[in-house]
């Protein structure tokens, strides 16, 4: 019966031991203060188990050095995992420099994923082994979450922001990804794998198959379409902010807040460019709200990144 | 036995025979038996949904129900086991019924208030029945936007509005708690004479006063959204669907606490009459549950380590959560503390309080497992979590809730069970839920995500044990709703105090009289303050 019955799951990415280690731990003292607890009662309703009728417990009221003894000796327990705990965090929240990034659409019931170089997929994810990955993620209709059980990874998928998560696979293989937040009828087939191949055949892979060229590219073409050109100009920077070099810069907005360009901003700067308008500018951009789908959106944010600019510190 | 006990010649139960002598009553003791019928109904109505879900999950295919009947069927078994059953459960049953007893009082302060309030949870809970009959709802009881707000197409507004009302139901219970312990204490009842009972209810009502009222706004503006398109979380609109998220926790997490700080103070009173001992650090006890109540309050945003939050915001409730877990391990260690060199009856309670202590500490240290941020992102939204909750809902408020009903069944009934069959019952269901959610524990770390109708292959073993322990977990619920309900006529009858318990409730007849005491009492005595012999006790 029990054979095909896993009890631990596969731990195939780099973050997959360091969970597991913390898991370990607290298994450890889950059991230890759960058999002493149930030790101790068992052993107490037993050895003084009422023998008459009428008889009473001792009087005993209580004692202070206990109490601080068991408030003390579990807050050291609870601090040590909080620190464990936050340093894992950390290490998820923090991807490598030098992740390659992938982006998620998830929609009500299906995955889409998008390679930079143009390469698309549905509800299977090819990624090498022994590279950090980063999905950067967003929904088209309600909250979504990926999840890689086997790489101990974990993320919402939000519609109107940006998440993201990394992982690097440690081993090839087929492993599950899960729609882990409840998102109506088929939320249960809202499921897919991830496919970690050896980083040769992957590139085969990425290569192969008619991707229509990269992101930015068809950012770039999307940008021409929806003439964004005709205001954000390389040339001239009259009605409309210049964009080359802008991805990663701090900008200072009206009223003298500042932000960063990030994945973010771009976004809400097309689908609501009156939101957060950058110093100088009147907020006379219409807004793209329901206008450009959310890859078009990744594509858009592809090609701002994409626009280096030499002249600009 | 020289000669049988009678019951009481006048009692509450016989005062008045009819209908209206039922459904206009003002004595808590009935109103309480009034809540006992209601909450009784709703936990069938949640268990039969959970009966379906755990008949699907028997099989990896969805293949015994659609997928969106089984949505709603966990969508309406957490919504009837949370909002009409686990929250009004203790407090608005044992509550109802113990809170003026335990400090010496004729009834609560607003008998008319508890009245309404327990037609206030009725009608909540008649729009809510009119969700689950018109279709059902499959939001999850969650109501997660903007699944909740523009994608749902099941009938969230009733059930929207049932649970806003059930909500003044239990805003104006805990008002009248609050009221009641601070102002009718009988004369010499100070604050650190009080049952641990009443302490725990107290900060339960605090929560309740403070609480609910969050979540009724957040569900009006749920139902804003719905009909008139305000889009509050609508991100298309410019809405927040992660505020949702904020509000519906502010309330919820702290409505955990709801739940289970009563049982706590069950488990208090059980353990104290079943050793016949002082509880152990009283002080340190009931203060445990005033922490427990107010750090309640600012650790929700635990649920949503991996929804956007911040990393600072994270690490910061992060700890506030381990800190919840301080009075907690205070309260286990202090009634385990308790039974040494106790005079311990096994006893049907008794039973349950230690069935109590041992889940409550699992699902207490398994806490800790989802309060490790690191270690959260991978258990949450799985069956890990399932299997948390339930250690701690069922494990503990609902075995709590029973071991009460027992200990007290003879001061509610002037009559005992079948004790036979309430011991055999209690290990059934002490078998049977950890037959049922412990191999959820490994289905969540093996990574089953929760709310999956059709499952991974891999994963059927442990759901044919899950599945398997629920029926018997089933039928050890039926049998104490049958021995319940025959010893209310049958049932050999027992004096004052059947268990030899100190207590304001035992001095008093059983069933008591409707004016609870025929001499207002006086008290000069600490809480569980047993004499060296124990009087008044009839076995």
């Amino acid at each position: 019966m029990w054979s095909g019955t896993p009890l631990f799951p596969d731990a195939v990415s780099t973050m997959a031991p360091r969970v597991d280690a913390l898991y370990f731990y607290l298994v450890g003292l889950t059991a230890f203060f759960s058999l002493l607890i149930a030790g101790l009662i068992i052993y107490y309703a037993i050895r003084f188990r009422r023998r008459a009728p009428d008889a009473i417990g001792a009087r005993i009221e209580g004692g202070t050095i206990l109490e601080i003894t068991w408030t003390v000796v579990p807050l050291f327990i609870v601090m040590s995992i909080f620190v464990w705990g936050a340093s894992v965090f950390f290490a998820m929240s923090r991807p490598p420099d030098d992740a390659l990034n992938v982006y998620v659409v998830g929609k009500q019931w299906m995955w889409k994923f998008q390679h930079l170089n143009g390469q698309r997929e549905i509800n299977e994810l090819h990624v090498p082994v022994g590279r950090p990955v980063k999905l950067v993620m967003t929904s088209e209709d309600v909250i979504h979450d990926v999840y890689v059980p086997g790489f101990r990874v974990k993320a919402d998928v939000i519609p109107g922001r940006y998440t993201s998560l990394w992982f690097e696979p440690t081993k090839p293989g087929r492993y599950h990804l899960f729609c882990a937040e409840y998102c109506g009828t088929r939320h249960s087939g809202m499921v897919g794998e991830v496919v970690v191949m050896e980083p040769d055949a992957f590139q085969a892979w990425l290569s192969a198959g008619g991707a229509e060229g990269s992101l930015a590219s068809a950012g770039a073409k999307l940008f021409a379409d929806l003439a964004c050109n005709t205001c954000h100009r390389p040339d001239v920077q009259g009605r409309a902010p210049r964009l080359d070099g802008l991805f990663a810069r701090t900008v200072t907005l009206e009223g003298g807040a500042r932000v960063v360009v990030d994945e973010a901003y771009i976004r809400e700067a097309i689908v609501n460019p009156g939101a957060r308008v950058a110093q100088g500018f009147q907020a006379v951009m219409p807004a793209y709200q329901g206008l450009v789908t959310e890859e078009g959106l990744l594509q858009l944010i592809e090609y701002v990144k994409s626009l280096r600019s030499e002249e600009r510190p | 036995m020289a000669h049988p006990v009678l019951l009481p010649p006048r009692h509450y139960l016989n005062d008045g025979y009819g209908v209206k002598s039922w459904l206009l009553t003002r004595d808590h003791k009935r109103i309480a038996l009034l809540y006992l019928a209601g909450v009784t109904f709703f936990f069938f109505i949640g268990g039969a949904f959970a009966v379906l879900i755990r008949l699907e999950l028997a099989t990896p295919a969805g293949d015994l129900v659609s997928d969106d009947t089984y949505n709603k069927l966990f969508t309406m078994h957490g919504v009837m086991m949370v909002f009409f059953f686990l929250i009004p459960g203790i407090p608005a049953v044992l509550g109802n019924f113990l809170v003026p007893l335990m400090i010496g009082a004729r009834d609560l302060a607003f008998p008319k208030v508890n009245l309404a309030s327990w037609y206030i949870f009725i009608i909540g809970a008649t729009f809510t029945m009119y969700s689950v009959v018109t279709g059902g709802l499959d939001t999850g009881w969650t109501f997660y936007t903007p699944f909740s707000t523009v994608s749902s197409t099941s009938a969230v507004v009733p059930a929207a509005i049932g649970i806003f009302i059930t909500g003044f139901s239990s805003i104006l219970t805990g008002l009248n708690f609050i009221v009641t312990i601070h102002k009718l204490r009988a004369p010499g009842l100070t604050w650190f004479r009080l049952p641990l009972f009443i302490w725990s209810h107290y900060a339960a009502s605090l929560i309740m006063v403070l609480g609910t009222p969050v979540i009724a706004i957040t569900i009006v503006m749920v139902a804003a959204d719905r009909i008139f398109s305000f889009g509050i979380f609508d991100p298309s609109r410019g809405g927040d669907p992660v505020l949702f998220q904020h509000l519906f926790w502010f309330y919820s997490h702290p409505a955990v606490y709801i739940m289970i700080l009563p049982a706590m103070g069950v488990i208090s009173e059980l353990i104290a009459a079943f050793c016949r001992k002082q509880v152990f650090g009283y002080t340190f006890v009931a203060f445990s549950s005033l922490g427990i109540a107010v750090l309640g309050f600012l650790v929700w945003g635990h649920h949503m380590f991996v929804a956007g939050q911040s990393v600072y915001a994270a690490l910061i409730f992060s700890v506030l959560s381990f800190l919840v877990a301080i009075p907690s391990a205070v309260k286990v260690f202090n009634w385990t503390a308790t039974m040494y060199k106790g005079s311990i009856a096994w006893e049907t309670p008794m039973l349950y309080a230690i069935g109590f202590i041992g889940l409550f500490t699992i699902g207490g240290l398994t806490g800790l497992f989802l309060a490790a941020v690191g270690l959260d992102v991978h258990v949450t939204d799985t069956y890990f979590i399932v299997a948390h909750f339930h250690y701690i809902m069922v494990g503990g408020t609902i075995m709590a809730y029973l071991g009460g009903l027992h200990y007290w069944w003879p001061k509610i009934s002037g009559r005992i069970y079948n004790e036979m069959l309430a011991k055999v019952s209690a290990a059934m269901i002490f078998f049977g839920f950890n037959l049922t959610f412990f191999p959820q524990f490994i289905l969540g770390y093996l990574g089953m995500p929760r709310r999956y109708h059709a499952y991974p292959p891999e994963f059927q073993v442990l759901n044919v044990l899950s599945s398997a322990g629920a029926s018997i977990l089933g039928v050890g619920y039926l049998i104490p709703m049958a021995y319940l309900a025959w010893s209310l006529r049958y049932g050999r009858i027992v004096g004052a105090n059947h268990w030899g318990a100190v207590g304001l409730e035992w001095t008093t007849t059983s069933p008591p009289p409707t004016e609870n005491f025929a001499e207002p009492p006086v008290v000069t005595w600490d809480a569980y303050d047993y004499p060296t012999q124990v009087e008044g006790h009839v076995a």
